[in-house]
């Protein structure tokens, strides 16, 4: 038997029992931020591929979402501060050593191209819409002369947003569950497939909806296999990480992360799909929210799992 | 020059001397601490074993939270000392959740907070707070570049452990056992 004791001094709520400093703030920014870059990754893609007039929803309509999505993750993370007068001091340096860093300013670059790609469509979309001022006219000119260079930027940055969102959390070798690289690859599938179901809700002709509902489908595959990647790589790594997978395997988070995250998030989302490409009319609103509410349930059960798991000494 | 401390797990008492003589020098806020004392009772009765540690941040030669920090405001210091500088800090706290020790936590002002090994005493040629005040002398301050200090003859002559190196972070605290 062995039994640890504090006797003095710790007496800190935030430290002990088990450290955690992150709450729905950055979970909720984790999930609409890979919103956004799932959405303007799709966007951008197809853009430069050249199927405009195939796929409207996916262009035009679900963009305009992302500075809104984009905004209120930025907020969340504001909200996450302690010390939120000092938050311009991320914008004094770049620390490549640092996620948070490079994260932060991807934000930075990502969220005006969002509005601009936005802005460029809404004269198209909503008849009759006219800038306020002639400046304005003169810049959404010049960024639809130049919507390729925005689109292949949007691309970089979209990938490095959804990506960015899983390694944030890789980089901690001190949480166990965390230091994972599949974190990264798990968390920018889950984005696109989240991203795909904004598309799919926003989509009017059938064509649309049934192209994203494949992809949407691959992406699921995807994340079921690097969900089960990861626990066998647990399983096979040190005592802490095997201590990491448990909490899943048996432990506090077992039911609701495969019962929330890959029972309701992306089995049965899939098995929807699969249904509506053999020709049975399924609802789109019940398979995209479906998988949304998997998306915000991966998130933060991965945040606060993390958070629980840690070295023993 | 570098930094560090050796903490003599057969003298410690577990007194919390050092947890107190910390507070009162820097100011801690109350609730708060930035060293701490564990005690590790091993075994059933009668074969009962028991080791009493001092703890604090282990000033790490690689350390997760330099790493880590976005901004900058942690960093290497004075001997390898890893500070963080109030006005620099945002309060993320991505150095809380890096740190294998758990020896940070969010100050009450906003900024993280954590030990320093009293830097501003070390300058000064005075040892940190906490072996200043230690009754039972079972606390070791000193660079462990130069042969000749305290510090290094005493991990020359008696056996040491580091708490979970396997984390990667090359910690400067050493428990004599």
């Amino acid at each position: 038997m062995r039994e640890e004791l504090i006797i003095s001094g710790r007496m800190n709520p935030m430290v002990d029992p088990t450290l955690h400093i992150w709450h729905w703030q950055i979970p909720l920014y984790l999930f609409v931020g890979g919103v956004a870059a799932g959405i303007l990754f799709f966007a951008s893609l197809y853009y430069i591929m050249g199927r405009e007039k195939k796929y409207p929803a996916a262009i035009k309509w679900a963009p305009m979402l992302t500075p809104f999505l984009l905004i209120l993750g930025l907020g969340a993370l504001f909200l996450d501060l302690n010390h939120k007068a000092f938050f311009w001091q991320l914008y004094l340096t770049i620390r490549f050593e640092s996620p948070m860093s490079w994260g932060a300013w991807a934000l930075l670059a990502i969220t005006p191209l969002s509005i601009i790609w936005s802005a460029t469509w809404l004269k198209e979309l909503i008849p009759g819409w006219h800038w306020k001022y002639p400046f304005l006219d003169q810049l959404e000119m010049f960024f639809i002369k130049y919507r390729v260079v925005v689109a292949w930027i949007m691309l970089i940055y979209a990938v490095i947003l959804g990506v960015y969102t899983g390694i944030l959390l890789s980089a901690f070798n001190a949480r166990p569950l965390w230091n994972t690289s599949i974190l990264g690859p798990l968390f920018f599938a889950s984005s696109l497939s989240t991203g795909a179901a904004v598309i799919m809700l926003m989509a009017k002709s059938h064509l649309e909806r049934n192209i994203f509902s494949r992809i949407d489908l691959i992406m699921i595959g995807i994340e079921l296999f690097l969900i089960v990647h990861m626990f066998m790589g647990f399983q096979a790594s040190s005592q802490v990480q095997i201590d990491a997978a448990n909490m899943f395997l048996g432990g506090p988070y077992t039911e609701v992360f495969w019962i929330f995250v890959v029972l309701i998030g992306l089995v049965l989302p899939a098995f929807l799909e699969v249904l509506e490409l053999l020709g049975y009319k399924i609802p789109i609103v019940i398979t995209s929210t479906l998988v949304l509410t998997g998306g915000i349930f991966l998130r933060f059960i991965i945040v606060y799992a993390g958070q629980a798991s840690r070295y023993l000494y | 020059m570098r930094f560090a401390m050796a903490i003599d797990t057969k003298k410690c008492v577990g007194c919390s001397d050092c947890v107190v003589g910390c507070q009162t020098e820097n100011n801690v806020p109350i609730g708060y601490c930035r060293d701490w004392i564990v005690e590790v009772n091993d075994g059933t009765y009668p074969q009962l074993e028991m080791e009493i540690r001092s703890e604090r941040c282990n000033q790490c030669t690689n350390s997760p939270c330099v790493r880590c920090c976005p901004t900058g405001a942690s960093h290497y210091d004075y001997g390898g000392i890893v500070l963080v500088t109030p006005h620099k800090c945002i309060g993320c706290g991505a150095c809380i959740a890096s740190c294998p020790y758990d020896a940070r936590y969010p100050h009450p002002k906003g900024h993280v907070d954590k030990c320093t090994f009293c830097v501003h005493r070390v300058k000064e040629g005075l040892p940190p707070a906490c072996v200043a005040v230690c009754p039972t002398k079972c606390l070791y301050f000193g660079d462990t570049d130069d042969p000749r200090s305290e510090i290094s003859q005493v991990l020359k002559k008696r056996k040491y452990k580091r708490l979970i190196p396997e984390a990667g972070t090359d910690p400067n605290l050493y428990f004599l056992i």
